[in-house]
């Protein structure tokens, strides 16, 4: 049973046990453009909410994405590699960045909805 | 994740066939050339075997070569002068250039480029001269530097200038580091904080983490200038320094500029100026007036060398009595002997501590001739006319258009470049970019686009002092007409811009994704050999 | 003034439509005190082409023109015959007045000569990928010692004290802030033991081949035993020409080549402009400084060529980029380029095989003099002799009979008693005379 939730950075969290998968969102990946390269963090590395931890490029502009929770990465998406237009094809889905293994809970209870998220975007 | 909103438009829009309404389709031709126009492939697909020079082919053997000689070719074409002369004119005539027509680039002062400076330059005493050769044979180069000197100290006020950055960006570097020696000489090495504007250029920034500082991001007030108020807030014990461009980026004069000075000087820091708007004010304000610290001087745009497609550059920094002393290597020196170069530490005169070296040699001597040149051309009063009359040329263009076209900053005078924004193509489906790439079937190379980042869609005109009054009024006729096509819905020249030029749009994104950044041999046609 | 297309009457019209009173209205904002009258600028007024052509004459007439006398200097930069064809050339207006290649549809002449350049930088110095050039040899070394210390997350970096001295100091003005440099001593015309300084705290190793002494180095084992502390080596050339004949710092396993590319196309021009180049390997392509050209397709399918992987760059990337570079080195790269392509592979061999043959032969000539010993036992076309007397005297006392007879190493930081000597293509039968006859009479 999985539930996803949003950030205000624009990237998602789907949750399951204590398995969350990130990426970015359908608004996010739209304003960037054709994504042509993501660095992912490496598998072991610790990361807390709100850090830096991969970089999503498009032709003319390079953005960073923020851990919306903290955890242990435990996977990212190699697909990715060599095929970042996954991300604007399925931002959603099969475009997820990388998998870290929660740890604290409550940080995932701290964020949106997607109804919320949507009334948060439809303000930008 | 941060949106980046500098993000312009990055996938190729669904394009409008040759037979969209109003463009017509050509004719195929059976080279697949067409009149003037003509395909050119790469050198490396040209042939091989024959030879571009003649040149005795002489055995060498390898006692002398430690081991070390090439065992494999490698692997570069050959072909024969009037091949290459033929190929390099094609390529040429692929490209859009100052000399054909206006280009309209803000932040670039695309002027004309005397032809007298590529004379000069190639004067065997200059252009066939040695770096390194004994100072006694060098006495007119060295001369050469000391007048340009001379030249940009009194122009911005100044009382020094190092010459040896190679660009822009190598000058806000020196500018930074020269900074960083002063602060600690004074035991002050623990201010690591820079406040940059948010409207600043892109090697601002850059520059500064590359000197190890951190960038702390100044907002623009809604009249186009810094926030002097939130600027001076931010500064604090641990400020190194402040970096403004003026005028700024959105063409404006800064007008509290001084107030900032004063105040980022009571703070202990130091004041960095991008020079790179010079063209404005060069003859008729000093920068060293309003308080600077340190200025580069971009050769290529206020002193028209060449921008040659993308360079070479230079970027000589003006410094203050307090930076003076950090001024690096090489620094130049006359006494009674003449002029010599001090080339080490040890040599410099008391009182010197340079914090190092830039580059290799003394810098961009071919960039001092061709700047020495137009500066001994212009006189001051020509400096002075200059910076006028390319004033006068974006304030016409500013007050021609600013009524189909939206001018954020526009109830007021700009300075040398006049910036736009996108507000009056909104509702049209037509953007900044497409705006831009119908420019360029007009015949006219687009505005800077997408920056300063302080406004939306940006549109940044710099017309320069180099242009007539018919060759503005052509320009401003074709951009009002491109608006009103754009705000009555006519799209058709938008969609799918440029049609006319050597290419169509290119697609940035594959270039991207799957980078082929050279030739390569076709693997099947060398077996096959 | 021939420059200034407005005329009076232009001027009154303009100001007109912009409804300003006269053009210091348009200098509102500038406050009253700092407005300069003309009288402030210490300078002389406009002069006809004539005044400046006469004025600037009479300057490049005090200097001696490498061409004018036998020159023998080196160190760096490199007296070449340039073909007639390449400065005709690079002076046709669309490259020398074009801007760089941000619109690509009316830039493909550049952007397609860049590609080639880009190729031609790999073949010579055999490694996969290169930009489309940095400023010079001295800064290209300076990005690849900072980019060493990116790919790595390590700092420090070992020079070796065979590299120009002039390019170390430029690496240690930007790389010292991030790790520590460390200078090894050498014996000029010998190679250091630089391998046994590597350890796990490496970034890279920095080595020139032919280094400022002449020496040619082997890198094979430096490249190994970098490789085996996970450091970077970093190979310098300055005398690109000699890639002609030697073997590629890429068949000897490199990771970054940072060259100086000023031999070919481009002039002597009392240090600069010139031409620095960056070659790496695929897998570090997303950390290489610098502007890159790659091929693609227009909507037509037609192939083209663009700047790609931008967001490296200080436009997009701002303060997290690889560099801080705007610039390139345009017309230079483009010069390059051209001469590159009139050598060919059979021009430039021979080119090459000329040089050596020249500098062996002058070498084997100055050996035989008395106070001269030669110390470079392996070199290219440059080479280092050790004298009687200190150099730097010599140097200026055959400059008085109009002979440039090399670089004194004193002038560079290292011993009084040695000058470093480069034979090119150009140097003649006459001028080997006057350089024998001139040392002969100073070391008697």
């Amino acid at each position: 049973m999985s539930e996803t939730r949003y950030t205000d950075q624009h990237e998602w969290v789907r949750l399951e046990g204590d398995s969350a998968t990130i990426g970015i969102t359908k608004f996010a990946a739209e304003q960037l453009g054709d994504v042509v390269y993501v660095e992912l963090p490496a598998k072991g590395k610790v990361v807390k909410a709100g850090a830096e931890v991969a970089v999503v490029e498009s032709v003319k502009a390079a953005s960073e994405v923020y851990a919306p929770v903290g955890g242990e990465i435990t996977l990212a998406n190699d697909v990715l590699a060599t095929a970042p237009s996954t991300v604007n094809d399925d931002p959603e889905g099969e475009g997820w960045f990388f998998k870290l293994k929660l740890a604290d809970a409550a940080e995932f209870n701290t964020l949106m909805d997607a109804a919320a998220y949507a009334e948060f975007t439809k303000g930008l | 994740m941060s949106l980046n909103n500098q993000g312009r438009p990055s996938s190729i829009p669904s394009l409008a066939s040759a037979g969209a309404a109003g463009i017509p389709s050509t004719p195929a031709t059976i080279s697949g050339d067409r009149g003037l126009d003509h395909e050119e492939k790469l050198i490396f697909e040209l042939g091989h075997g024959a030879v571009g020079v003649d040149l005795p082919d002489v055995n060498v053997g390898d006692d002398r070569l430690g081991g070390m000689r090439r065992k494999g070719g490698v692997g570069l074409p050959g072909i024969s002068e009037p091949e290459t002369v033929r190929h390099y004119v094609r390529l040429s005539r692929m490209n859009y250039a100052i000399d054909a027509g206006l280009y309209p680039l803000g932040s670039c002062t695309m002027k004309h480029n005397p032809r007298l400076n590529e004379k000069m330059a190639r004067l065997p005493g200059f252009g066939d001269l040695h770096p390194l050769a004994p100072t006694s044979a060098t006495q007119g180069a060295l001369g050469l530097i000391s007048e340009l000197m001379t030249w940009l100290t009194r122009l911005t006020g100044m009382p020094a200038v190092a010459m040896s950055p190679k660009a822009g960006a190598h000058g806000e570097l020196c500018g930074l580091l020269a900074i960083r020696a002063a602060l600690e000489a004074r035991g002050e090495g623990h201010r690591k904080r820079i406040l940059v504007p948010e409207s600043a250029h892109g090697t601002n920034p850059a520059t500064a983490a590359f000197a190890g500082f951190t960038v702390d991001e100044v907002p623009a007030t809604p009249d186009g200038h810094v926030d002097a108020d939130a600027l001076e807030a931010r500064l604090g014990p641990d400020v190194a320094a402040i970096m403004l461009t003026n005028p700024n980026t959105c063409g404006l004069f800064e007008p509290r500029v001084k107030e900032m000075a004063d105040a980022v000087h009571a703070a202990g820091g130091y004041f960095y100026c991008d020079g790179a708007n010079f063209n404005a004010i060069a003859g008729k304000v000093r920068p060293g007036d309003l308080g600077i610290d340190a200025m580069h001087i971009n050769l290529h745009k206020t002193f028209s060398t060449p921008h040659g497609g993308g360079g070479p550059g230079a970027g000589p920094v003006v410094l203050s009595e307090r930076l003076a002393p950090f001024a690096p290597l090489p620094l130049l020196v006359h006494d009674d002997k003449g002029f010599r170069l001090v080339e080490t530490r040890e040599d410099a005169p008391a009182g010197a501590q340079p914090f190092g070296r830039m580059c290799a040699f003394h810098g961009q001597m071919g960039m001092f001739t061709r700047a020495l040149s137009y500066m001994l051309s212009h006189g001051r009063d020509g400096v002075r006319q200059a910076s006028e009359d390319a004033v006068l040329s974006a304030n016409y263009v500013l007050a021609s258009l600013k009524d189909v076209m939206s001018a954020p900053f526009g109830d007021g005078p700009c300075m040398h470049e006049a910036l736009f924004d996108d507000s009056f193509l909104e509702g049209t489906g037509v953007t900044t970019l497409d705006y831009a790439k119908a420019m360029i079937d007009e015949g006219y190379h687009p505005m800077t686009m997408y920056f300063p980042l302080v406004v939306h869609g940006a549109m940044l005109i710099e017309p320069t002092e180099s242009e007539s009054k018919e060759a503005l009024d052509r320009f401003i006729h074709v951009l009002r007409a491109l608006a009103l096509e754009a705000k009555a819905g006519k799209t058709a020249r938008f969609e799918g811009a440029p049609h006319f030029a050597p290419r169509r749009r290119l697609d940035e994104t594959l270039a991207a994704r799957k980078p082929v950044l050279r030739w390569k041999p076709d693997p099947l046609k060398q077996a096959a050999e | 003034m021939r420059y200034h297309p407005l005329t009076a009457e232009d001027r009154r019209a303009m100001l007109a439509k912009i409804g300003a009173a006269d053009i210091d209205a348009l200098f509102r904002d500038v406050p009253k005190e700092a407005l300069a009258p003309l009288s402030v600028f210490d300078l002389p007024d406009t002069q006809g082409e004539m005044e400046v052509d006469r004025a600037l004459s009479k300057l490049a007439a005090q200097n001696i023109a490498a061409g004018s006398a036998p020159t023998f200097c080196g160190a760096g930069a490199y007296k070449h015959h340039v073909p007639a064809a390449v400065d005709h050339l690079i002076q046709r207006s669309e490259f020398l007045t074009s801007y760089t290649p941000y619109q690509p549809e009316i830039a493909q002449g550049t952007l397609q000569y860049l590609f080639e350049f880009q190729t031609q930088v790999a073949l010579l110095t055999g490694m996969e990928v290169a930009n489309a050039s940095l400023y010079d040899g001295s800064t290209a070394t300076a990005e690849a010692v900072l980019m060493a210390q990116r790919v790595t997350k390590r700092g420090k970096a070992i020079l070796s004290g065979g590299l120009h001295p002039h390019y170390a100091e430029t690496v240690e003005t930007v790389a010292s802030l991030f790790g520590e440099m460390t200078r090894t001593p050498v014996t000029p015309g010998s190679a250091e033991d630089i391998i046994a300084l590597i350890d796990e705290d490496t970034a890279c190793v920095v080595v020139q081949s032919p280094d400022v002494y002449g020496l040619i180095r082997d890198l094979r084992p430096i490249a190994d035993a970098a490789h085996a502390k996970g450091a970077l080596l970093i190979a310098v050339v300055t005398e690109i020409v000699s890639l002609g004949l030697l073997e590629s710092p890429g068949a000897q396993g490199a990771d970054i080549v940072a060259a100086e590319g000023q031999s070919i196309g481009n002039g002597l021009n009392f240090g600069g402009p010139y031409v620095g180049l960056f070659a790496t390997r695929e897998k570090f392509l997303r950390q290489m400084p610098g502007r890159l050209t790659g091929e693609t397709v227009d909507a037509e399918g037609r192939r083209g060529f663009v700047l790609t992987l931008s967001t490296r760059e200080q436009h997009i990337r701002r303060e997290k980029a690889t560099s801080n570079i705007c610039t390139n080195s345009g017309l230079c790269t483009l010069a390059f380029t051209i001469h590159m392509t009139l050598l060919g592979e059979e021009g430039l061999s021979r080119l090459a095989r000329l040089n050596h043959a020249k500098a062996v032969a002058l070498a084997g000539r100055l050996a035989k003099l008395q106070g001269v010993e030669l110390v470079t036992p392996a070199f290219f076309n440059e080479f280092t002799l050790r004298l009687s007397k200190p150099a730097a005297g010599v140097v200026d006392a055959l400059a008085t009979k109009g002979v440039l007879a090399g670089v004194p190493a004193s002038r560079l930081g290292g011993a009084a008693d040695l000058l470093i000597v480069a034979a090119t293509e150009t140097a003649t039968d006459e001028d080997f005379v006057a350089l024998e006859a001139g040392l002969k009479e100073t070391l008697s």
